[in-house]
């Protein structure tokens, strides 16, 4: 018989307008910081955000916001805490930031069960940190996420791309919405990363440049909202 | 997995699964429960109760427990759950996610975290009884 977890997942989203899933077929791309940094642009553009770390095994989103400690609330389920304005999940609420070993399996329970219990507030974004790579989260998200939108992101570089490319083609199979193609970290401009998009029936949305300042301001999002990245991500945010 | 929201899912799988089948009227549901977990029964029956569907009006939730027990994968190692050893924080986090086991605890033969919960690890629905109507 069906898992009953599966039957209420759905409705857990009926109060969020719009889920976008920030991922990449390749790791090191700057998902986390791109989807940190598109939350808050949201949330600071007057809209209700909320963001989900689903990178159970690497997450990283606290460290970025530099919060720690916090804890959902019970309530029929558990209701994320509120940080940053940020209505904010990640399994580190649980893990307390200790090495979360999980083959690939417990990793898909685990995201079924954080998904069945958690009760999202009304949001206009909810902002998902992919885990890299298109393996069980990639294929549970699908499988488990009505109306779920991808933003992915990529460097500039070939070897990025080539992951990113699987990626693309894999959500244009299944017909699943694609926002588009973020390049991140860019040293210098050229179309490639544009042009190889089109080839894959794919919109480039655009260039973030790399900004060195960033890693500075890592635990510090008044410091991060200072940066260049993060302009450049603000005006990203409003072509959504 | 929360009580009210395992009860939730419980409640729409069962009505689902009865709708399915063509079932007008559920008399029994049989639900195990993983004692990994730690979900108390009296609060699962009482939101049951409260959640159920007009098709199962009458219905009587019948709830066991399963033992969890874990193998190691390095060691082939077997043991039981120790719910009592568990501190506050562990227990509340695989109470929510019981897959923080493999953060939390560890093969107590050979100290790997790559151990399998080979029983008692979720919530699943073992039978359910019912009418159809002539």
């Amino acid at each position: 018989m069906n898992d009953p977890r599966l039957a209420i997942i759905p409705g857990r989203f009926d109060d969020v307008k719009r889920i976008v899933a920030v991922s990449s077929g390749k790791g090191g791309v700057g998902k986390s910081m791109l989807a940190v940094a598109l939350a808050l642009s949201l949330r600071d553009a007057g809209n209700s955000v909320g963001l989900l770390d689903l990178d159970f095994t690497s997450p990283s989103t606290h460290v970025i916001l530099g919060v720690e400690g916090l804890y959902p609330e019970e309530e029929k389920g558990i209701t994320p805490p509120i940080t940053h304005g940020l209505s904010y999940m990640s399994i580190v609420h649980y893990s307390i930031d200790e090495p979360v070993p999980l083959r690939g399996a417990d990793a898909s329970s685990a995201i079924v069960e954080l998904l069945a219990i958690t009760r999202w507030r009304e949001l206009d974004y909810l902002i998902i940190d992919m885990p890299p790579g298109i393996g069980d989260a990639t294929l549970d998200m699908i499988r488990l996420i009505p109306r779920i939108e991808f933003l992915v992101v990529t460097t500039p570089s070939r070897l990025a791309y080539e992951s990113v490319r699987k990626l693309l083609v894999l959500l244009n199979e299944l017909g699943i919405p694609t926002l588009g193609v973020v390049e991140n970290m860019a040293m210098e401009h050229t179309d490639f990363i544009k042009k190889e998009t089109t080839k894959v029936n794919s919109h480039y949305l655009g260039v973030v440049d790399y900004d060195a300042s960033v890693e500075a301001a890592i635990g510090k999002p008044e410091d991060l909202k200072k940066t260049s990245f993060y302009g450049q991500v603000s005006k990203l945010g409003k072509k959504l | 997995m929360h009580e009210w929201a395992l009860a939730e899912g419980v409640v729409k799988t069962a009505d689902k699964f009865a709708e399915d089948q063509g079932i007008d009227e559920i008399t029994e549901v049989r639900i195990m429960i993983g004692e990994l977990q730690a979900v108390e029964h009296d609060i699962i029956e009482f939101a049951l109760d409260q959640l159920r569907t007009t098709r199962m009006k009458g219905a009587k939730f019948v709830i066991e427990a399963v033992p969890a027990r874990f193998k190691c994968r390095k060691c082939s190692h077997e043991w039981k759950l120790e719910k009592e050893k568990l501190d506050e924080t562990t227990g509340e986090a695989i109470h929510f996610v019981p897959e923080m086991a493999h953060v939390f605890l560890k093969c107590p033969k050979c100290g790997s975290p790559d151990f399998e919960v080979t029983e008692g690890r979720g919530v699943w629905l073992a039978s359910i009884k019912g009418r159809k109507k002539e």
